[in-house]
């Protein structure tokens, strides 16, 4: 223990080093595949043969094998070695192992919140004194930074994040990339405009197992985002704004008439097509639609892997609604965190913050990543999106992420309800104001 | 040598081993007692594991949830009846109870009507058994096969575009529009293709036993009424039929208690959307996503409630239909 004490700031100088190594971009990215050669340094002070650290994260097949690609540099610098166990379920698991107190030794955390309820409990242990701070909130997007502390402390880093809010096009149909639309209004002309051949102006789908609902909930976030800004979406979700408020009824309104009453097949459709697959008439001749909302990660889903980024499809930022909050981004990410405080746990977590470990997945595809040092990313579209994470002036998680569970199902179920038109917006609004009132409570 | 195969050999060598080993322990504890005694005390003995793993494993949880759902949802508190009161003013719980009636009724006239008819029916042909396996064979798909498979035949396409449903491409193959089949909620029609579903698992299992009953009957009692007269309609409503009630019965109360349970249709189907939620999934939802053990054990305590009655019913059908033979 007082080795491993007495080699912290020697850590700390190693991370140092190596951020500064990998900070001058490589020539040219994308050509280096495969574990970075100067990953040893950061780690290699630590001898940890024999040991081993359970992770457990939501990450299943392509995403498990880029996160084993990760940590495989640190086990051959280590010695120890990474039991990982993904699992769809991770809220479950970890619910009931603070109760229990079986927990693994690093674990992905569902969201800010239920961090916090974590660290509250006493079970997430803090990292103020494994990371070095000053290092770690330099190198990280200020947002994130933020949200993985609670009280003061840090308890939580984001091993990769994605930006939500991107509105995809077929660069075919017409070229929106270096004309974006800045404002609503200017996507909802210029759409109209050049919807040409396109069948509808939005591609929309909805359904997704037990969770259905939540790209439409995406969308309200979106829009309550920017239109009424980050302050009275934070108010939102941690419940001291009502539903039926103005601010919310008018997100309501603009997905309900400018986004379900322009998309391709209808509510109903939205409804009964699945997200992994909602993206697809982009790529359809005539296309179904023009654009489509959805977060970076759909780059790997639906027809998009089968596609060329740039030519087949590209994507612009959500528009500006109220320009106050032009700057505004919704990212989310994997957020992990520590309940053992062994060795190797912290030598694991010192090692997944740096530049050198996070580049790994972002070579590989599908990540942005949290440090702003980790930039090899394989085309300009994810170039752009890591950059608009690392420098979001205003940067939120995801909104129904933070609610209570309840209330988070609520939102979904009811979204489904509201596309498919079996209900109002006033119903909906009042719905989820009486299950507020009891979800907030408990 | 690998952990598993130990464990393996373990498992099978050691089983059979603790159940002889409890049987010739039980003997030498009944050589203590005189010969009179060990005919009435042997019984018990060899029941008490039987025993004592129904106490623990469903007496013990069952006491357990009762009081539980008598807690908040921390389990530090009393509330009462609170959870209850919950479960009986909650606008999404009442519509799952609702549905659960509609299961009930439906999935049972369905499957036990169909089921009866196909029995009758295919008694009377020389492919029997083939008509009986095809009919039986859904019945051994998971049921969570069978909700994937179904959501492929209900599969919705905007008008105009190529159907990929089943039975959406059979209705623009006869020129009607598609159908949104789990979407529409006009007269729970969401629900009842869900019904439809089940009713396709289970048709089969009712008309099994229901066929095993029909060959039962002696064919003297049919022959003699057709020779005194009756027509087929009257042989069945008069003779078939009524000696086939103590089947239909125990069909029926099997699938009442497999309708209370439905789950895992609605979960890979609907996930409960579009108020097709019912009582069992609404349970999973408090207990696993909103952590609310109190709620959940309410409704586990109504499910039971409902479930003991035809249950009990079931029990007494049963020894009724033994005494008779």
């Amino acid at each position: 223990m007082t080795r491993a004490r007495y080699l912290a700031p020697l850590m700390a100088l190693g991370l140092v080093l190596a951020a500064c190594t990998s900070a001058s971009p490589s020539a040219s990215p994308g050509t280096s595949s495969g574990p970075s050669a100067s990953a040893g340094p950061s780690t290699g002070e630590d001898d940890l043969t024999g040991q081993s650290v359970t992770v457990i994260g939501t990450w299943g097949d392509a995403e498990e094998e880029a996160f084993l690609a990760m940590v495989k540099p640190w086990e051959d610098a280590t010695g120890a070695t990474v039991k990982y166990t993904g699992t769809r379920d991770i809220n479950t698991i970890l619910t009931t192992g603070v109760a229990s107190g079986v927990l693994p030794d690093l674990a992905g955390l569902p969201g800010p919140g239920q961090m916090a309820e974590y660290a509250a409990a006493g079970a997430l242990k803090s990292l103020d004194d494994v990371l070095d701070i000053a290092t770690y909130e330099s190198e990280t997007a200020s947002g994130l930074v933020s949200l993985g502390q609670a009280d003061g402390s840090t308890f939580g880093v984001f091993i990769k994040a994605s930006v939500k809010g991107l509105i995809w096009f077929n660069p075919g149909l017409y070229d929106y990339t270096d004309n974006a639309p800045a404002t609503w209004d200017d996507l909802l002309t210029q759409g109209a405009a050049n919807q040409g051949s396109a069948q509808a102006l939005w591609c929309l789908g909805i359904e997704s197992g037990a969770a259905s609902g939540w790209p439409a909930t995406d969308w309200i976030e979106q829009i309550v985002l920017h239109q009424a800004g980050p302050d009275v979406y934070n108010q939102w979700w941690a419940g001291d704004l009502a539903w039926d408020s103005p601010e919310i009824r008018g997100a309501f309104e603009v997905y309900m008439n400018d986004v379900v009453g322009k998309s391709f097949g209808g509510g109903t459709n939205a409804v009964a097509t699945s997200f992994l697959t909602a993206g697809d008439p982009l790529f359809t001749s005539p296309q179904g639609c023009e654009f489509f909302h959805q977060a970076s990660f759909i780059t790997g889903l639906g027809d998009f892997p089968n596609r060329t980024a740039g030519t087949d499809y590209n994507a612009f930022p959500f528009p500006s609604i109220n320009d106050a909050y032009a700057n505004a981004v919704e990212g989310a990410g994997d957020l992990f965190g520590m309940f053992h405080d062994t060795p190797a746990a912290k030598s694991l977590m010192r090692y997944l913050v740096t530049a050198d470990a996070q580049n790994i997945w972002v070579r590989i595809g599908g990540a942005l990543s949290a440090n702003k040092n980790a930039s090899d990313y394989p085309d300009d579209i994810s170039s752009t999106m890591g950059s608009m994470v690392a420098n979001a002036e205003m940067l939120v998680f995801d909104a129904s992420d933070q609610m209570p569970a309840a209330m988070n199902e609520a939102f979904w179920s009811t979204m489904v309800s509201l596309t498919n038109g079996s209900i109002t917006i006033d119903k909906a609004l009042s719905d989820l104001d009486a299950v507020a009132a009891d979800a907030y409570g408990s | 040598m690998d952990d598993r195969l130990i464990t393996a050999i373990v498992v099978v060598v050691g089983v059979p081993g603790v159940l002889v080993g409890y049987i010739w322990g039980t003997e030498q504890v009944l050589r203590l007692f005189g010969g009179r005694m060990q005919p009435r005390i042997r019984p018990w003995l060899w029941l008490l594991p039987a025993l004592g793993f129904l106490g623990v494993f469903l007496v013990y949880p069952t006491i357990g949830t009762i009081i539980r759902s008598l807690q908040d949802k921390a389990g530090t508190e009393f509330v009462g009846l609170a959870n209850y009161a919950w479960f009986f003013s909650n606008d999404n719980a009442l519509s799952a109870l609702k549905n659960n009636v509609l299961w009930v009724v439906f999935l049972t006239v369905f499957t036990v009507g169909i089921g009866l008819l196909i029995s009758v029916l295919v008694d009377r042909v020389r492919y029997e058994s083939v008509a009986k396996s095809v009919i039986f064979v859904p019945l051994a798909v998971s049921m969570v096969a069978a909700g994937v498979i179904w959501k492929f035949m209900y599969e919705y396409r905007p008008p105009g575009e190529p159907q990929i449903g089943t039975l959406n491409a059979a209705l623009g193959a006869v020129g009607t529009g598609p159908v949104a089949f789990l979407q529409a909620q006009d007269f729970s029609m969401n629900t009842f293709a869900l019904i439809a579903v089940m009713t396709w698992m289970w048709t089969g299992f009712a008309m099994v036993i229901i066929s095993a009953a029909l060959k039962s009957i002696n064919p003297e009692l049919l022959e003699a009424a057709r020779m005194d007269g009756a027509n087929e309609w009257q042989v069945f409503r008069g003779i078939i039929f009524p000696l086939l009630v103590p089947t239909l019965a125990v069909v029926s109360t099997t699938i009442v208690i497999t309708a209370l349970k439905a789950f895992d249709v609605v979960y890979t189907m609907t996930s409960g959307n579009l108020e097709t939620d019912v009582i069992a999934n609404l349970m999973i939802k408090q207990m696993f996503s909103f952590g609310d053990f109190g709620r959940a054990s309410a409704i586990a305590v109504v499910l039971l409630l409902a479930i003991v009655p035809i249950m009990l019913f079931n029990i007494r059908q049963f020894r009724s239909q033994e005494a008779v033979r």
